[in-house]
């Protein structure tokens, strides 16, 4: 008896010091990183009630195990067998039914947890978000703006509405905690409420290609009036746009063109434009070819035609009309 | 060297590079008369190399001999039941062989390589992610006709399958040597099926290994569509090589699951059997009846690209979200064939080393089948964020949480066998208690990925990763090597080296703790897994560091036991009687344990794990006159 009540105590003493270990590394009261939606509050709340169970559990295996191996340890020169202790079924039945009940406790508040992250906002702002390999785009339905990057409104529910070009991705913002695929042939939802002001990533989390770790954009949570500024300065490129150059310009954003190229010279997946057109390329089978409106019409209908040396044939053929790829030609020549 | 070429697997190899040529040879020629394209990037086309990586299988069997006896069957003649050995040495494992000892080494040994080829795999794309940004595998380079960043998806895919093949086995590996030997039957029951599953293995490791060179497939080992019916070539030898595999385990398992049901000793009866028989047969159900829906999923992605027919693409009326459900209606059940054999070695050497009978024996043999039959009905879980249906989820959950209570069912048993016991350490049992400690650390950072919400953050993360290594290292992995140093005396007469036996353990199991802790820390913190690369502004560099170095250290420590492995064989310690004093019958009969098992039958009298019981016993052996008048 005076072994289980030692024992006892030490499994207590155990599971407080685990857990207090993984609070002080930061991953007990909160996963971290810093919760920035609504949904993360009670994601993160069972997290914290999960880790308690593992920490309690951790020390109830651990701690009989290494005080058995100490204390009732072999004696020096001692060769004979331990005592004959077959099974008990009381024990049995009670390690049995105690964790069915502590499951069925864990599952219950795994299903409220759930249905909070899934509490719907009938005013939720509806987003639409598209992902292809490997860039994401997000069109803002009320106002016809393109972009690259998602701004959203601090604690305002928003249901983004995903669909993928391709192959399956999947939307995923860690200060959000929540994930969700991006499946070909359907649209699925994701339903956020952002409740902090920063400047967070969506980070593809779902293997996509030879450039899936870099499918990363910027998610900005902004304040009531930064977001209302930013849509109205949007609008008014979108307004200031109707130029061939300007139409280019929306349609290399709508098509993520810019999720590989680089307009100012930067090296990313794809070759960058800056001061692209009219300059001589050196091309992976050897040969130059010039940048003139030929090789651009080529490269965007068919781009493993002409491979530039030193990038992956990764690129899909986009499907553009004739005029679309003269206002993108327009806009490559403003690149210098 | 002369000796090597007229080996089995020798011969088998040539003659599957033979029928590659042939049948790549075939379609290429219908080809060319249909006025098609002959040849491709990676000279043969897609639909030749898939019929010449077909022919390979076949060609490979045909040509070193395991399926001869079946066609000298078929063709009236007949042939002794048992082969005698006609090779002695190493050339015994190289050629055919029916004795299920033998083929059981062979399984071991293979298994032992493709560790090692996995391991490789690994190490070469954990030194990429020791930093961020690219290092060597970088965009401009090309190799097999991949660059870097293609390259390390391929590395990290095949390392996923290639581990999955040598798990599997492994565990054939070990069921194989050890289950007739505790049932006290002289072969499995039907030899020549045996063999034959393990002969399918070798060209099947063969196409995976292709994979690698013919342009690769960076699609993770789920291979999930569309990105994987836009993969290159190397995808098809991959789906292919997994559906040859999958033929080694689903016959394998029917041959365990039979010879447990006939040709247990006298006495023994189903609650007398070791508790690692019911750990097979739970592990068998499971690969005879689930590993068919891996095959086919894989086989519907190959008629995709090759025929068109639209099974999961959209555009033609398919579903995505359908290959997940059959692929983990698998692969979920997949990872309790893993374990299951595992659990069952750490229960059936826990009471050897405690000098005590396995506390609630009873349970601990339906938790084993309770763990096979709940995992059938939780594959979905793997696919919270993957937009099934929404109303999927909650049922999925409950079901999964389920298996946490046959699970925890083993670890109370396992403590109360420990409790009060009078416990010794050779590196067998530490590979057994570092087993019982990560599959606790695995079992238990499962719940949260079972509860929805919380796996919404979890899915797709290094979290994820570290969670599996160490279910799988601790229900697999160290009761692996804790089968081998328990066993090796028994098939080779001699003992492993205890020494570089404890520097094995005591290098590999700290290291291991330091990489899957540390993975779920970076992977809460953001750390997608899958990626070549990752964002410098998360400050993961130095985590990253640590776990390359100790994946360094547990490639050291299993290097170690490699040498240690192939010296013993000739070189360790004499070691022919019951060195671990076990109660076991095959330990009863001096080592290496003659070629038909047995000279005596034996009878079951008493409780497998009665230690500490005076004067009881488990089997009697017959008398030589007695079964001289039978």
């Amino acid at each position: 008896m005076r072994h289980f009540v030692i024992v006892g105590i030490l499994v207590l003493v155990t599971a407080v010091l685990t857990y207090v270990g993984l609070d002080v590394a930061g991953v007990a009261t909160q996963m971290n990183p810093i919760e920035a939606s609504a949904q993360s509050i009670p994601i993160d709340w069972l997290w914290n009630w999960e880790i308690m169970a593992i920490c309690f559990l951790f020390a109830l295996i651990i701690v009989p195990m290494a005080y058995s191996m100490l204390v009732f340890r072999r004696k020096q020169g001692d060769t004979t067998d331990a005592e004959h202790i077959e099974g008990n079924t009381t024990l049995e039945i009670t390690w049995t039914v105690i964790p069915l009940f502590a499951v069925l406790a864990l599952a219950y508040m795994g299903a409220y947890s759930l249905g909070e992250t899934r509490r719907i906002d009938p005013n939720a702002m509806i987003i639409k978000v598209k992902g292809q390999q490997f860039v994401w785009t997000f069109e803002y339905p009320d106002t016809g703006i393109i972009s690259t990057e998602l701004h959203l409104p601090v604690d305002q529910q928003v249901l983004l509405k995903m669909e993928s070009a391709d192959v399956i991705h999947s939307f995923w913002v860690p200060e959000f905690r929540v994930k969700q695929d991006v499946v070909p042939g359907r649209v699925t939802e994701y339903r956020i409420t952002p409740i902090l002001v920063g400047s967070y990533k969506v980070r593809c989390a779902e293997l996509c290609g030879a450039s899936h770790a870099y499918m990363e954009s910027p998610v900005i949570v902004d304040t009531r009036a930064d977001y209302n500024s930013w849509i109205a300065e949007q609008v008014a490129i979108v307004a200031a746009s109707q130029t061939p150059e300007g139409l280019g310009k929306l349609l290399t954003v709508k098509n993520g063109c810019i999720g590989c190229h680089s307009v100012d010279g930067t090296k990313m997946t794809g070759p960058t434009w800056f001061g692209l057109f009219g300059t001589k390329v050196d091309l992976a089978d050897g040969s130059t070819v010039t940048a003139d409106d030929a090789y651009v019409t080529e490269s965007i209908l068919d781009p493993k035609a002409k491979l530039v040396t030193g990038f992956a044939p990764v690129m899909p053929p986009f499907k553009l009309t004739d005029i679309e790829i003269a206002n993108i030609i327009a806009y490559l020549k403003t690149l210098k | 060297m002369k000796k090597f070429f007229s080996t089995a697997l020798a011969r088998g190899l040539f003659w599957q590079l033979i029928g590659t040529l042939v049948g790549a040879g075939l379609v290429t020629g219908i080809r060319v008369l249909m006025g098609l394209s002959a040849t491709d990037k990676f000279f043969f086309t897609e639909p030749a190399w898939v019929l010449g990586g077909f022919f390979g299988v076949l060609f490979f069997l045909a040509g070193n001999g395991s399926v001869s006896d079946w066609f000298k069957w078929a063709r009236g003649i007949e042939t002794p039941e048992h082969h005698e050995e006609q090779y002695t040495g190493w050339e015994k494992y190289l050629n055919v062989s029916l004795d299920h000892k033998v083929i059981g080494i062979q399984y071991t040994v293979t298994a032992l390589l493709l560790i090692c080829v996995g391991g490789l795999f690994a190490l070469i794309f954990r030194t990429e992610l020791a930093q961020s940004q690219l290092q060597f595998l970088k965009v401009d380079m090309k190799l097999f006709g991949q660059n870097g960043p293609e390259l390390y998806n391929t590395l990290m895919s095949l390392h996923g399958m290639i581990m999955i093949v040598s798990i599997l086995l492994g565990v054939a590996g070990i069921m194989n040597y050890v289950v007739p030997l505790l049932l006290g039957a002289r072969d499995m029951a039907f030899p020549r099926l045996n063999a034959f599953s393990y002969w399918i293995a070798v060209p099947a490791a063969v196409l995976l290994l292709m994979s690698l060179v013919l342009g690769g497939f960076g699609t993770g080992w789920t291979g999930y569509p569309p990105l994987s019916a836009r993969a290159p070539v190397g995808v098809q030898m991959f789906f292919l090589g997994v559906f040859t595999a999958g033929w080694s385990s689903i016959l394998g398992a029917l041959n365990v699951i039979v010879t447990v049901v006939r040709m247990r000793s006298k006495g023994m009866t189903a609650m007398r059997m070791p508790i690692f028989v019911w750990a097979s047969v739970a592990t068998s159900i499971i690969a005879m009846t689930a590993t068919q829906l891996i095959g086919l999923s894989f086989q519907l992605v190959m008629f995709q690209r090759l025929f068109g027919m639209g099974f999961f693409d959209p555009a033609k009326g398919g579903n995505p979200v359908l290959f997940q459900h059959l692929f983990w209606f698998y692969s979920h059940p997949a990872v309790y064939v893993f374990v299951l054999p595992g659990l069952g070695v750490i229960s059936e050497l826990l009471p050897v080393f405690a000098r005590k009978p396995l506390f609630g024996y009873r349970w601990v043999a339906m938790s084993s089948m309770g763990i096979a039959l709940v995992g059938f009905l939780v594959w979905a879980h793997h696919m919270f964020t993957s937009g099934m249906n929404e109303y999927l989820r909650l049922p999925f959950m409950y079901s999964t949480l389920l298996v946490a209570i046959p699970t925890g069912v083993k670890f109370f048993s396992w403590v109360a066998t420990i409790w009060k016991g009078k416990l010794t350490y050779p590196a067998a049992m530490l590979f057994v208690l570092g087993g019982i400690i990560s599959f606790l650390l695995g079992g238990l950072t499962g719940p949260p990925n079972a509860t929805v919400s919380v796996d919404l953050h979890l899915h797709d993360t290094y979290f994820i990763v570290g969670h599996f290594h160490d279910t799988i290292f601790g229900g697999f992995v160290f009761p692996f090597f804790a089968a081998l140093y328990y066993w090796f005396p028994k098939a080779t007469g001699r003992r492993m080296n205890e020494f570089w036996g404890k520097v094995h353990f005591w290098l590999m199991t700290p290291s291991f703790f330091v990489l899957t802790l540390g993975m779920m820390r970076i992977g809460l913190l953001g750390m997608r897994r899958r990626i070549v690369d990752y964002d410098p502004a998360l400050n993961f560099d130095s985590t990253h560091l640590v776990l390359t170095i100790a994946g360094y250290l547990i490639g050291l420590a299993v290097l170690i036991f490699i040498i240690n492995f192939f010296y013993s064989i000739s070189h360790g310690e004499k070691a022919e009687g019951n060195v671990w004093n076990s109660r076991s019958p095959e330990w009863q009969v001096p080592s290496p344990m003659p070629t038909h098992n047995y000279d005596q039958p034996f009878e079951v009298v008493g409780e497998p794990y009665d230690y500490g019981l005076a004067g009881s016993k488990y089997v009697e052996f017959a008398k030589p006159e007695k079964s001289k008048n039978k």
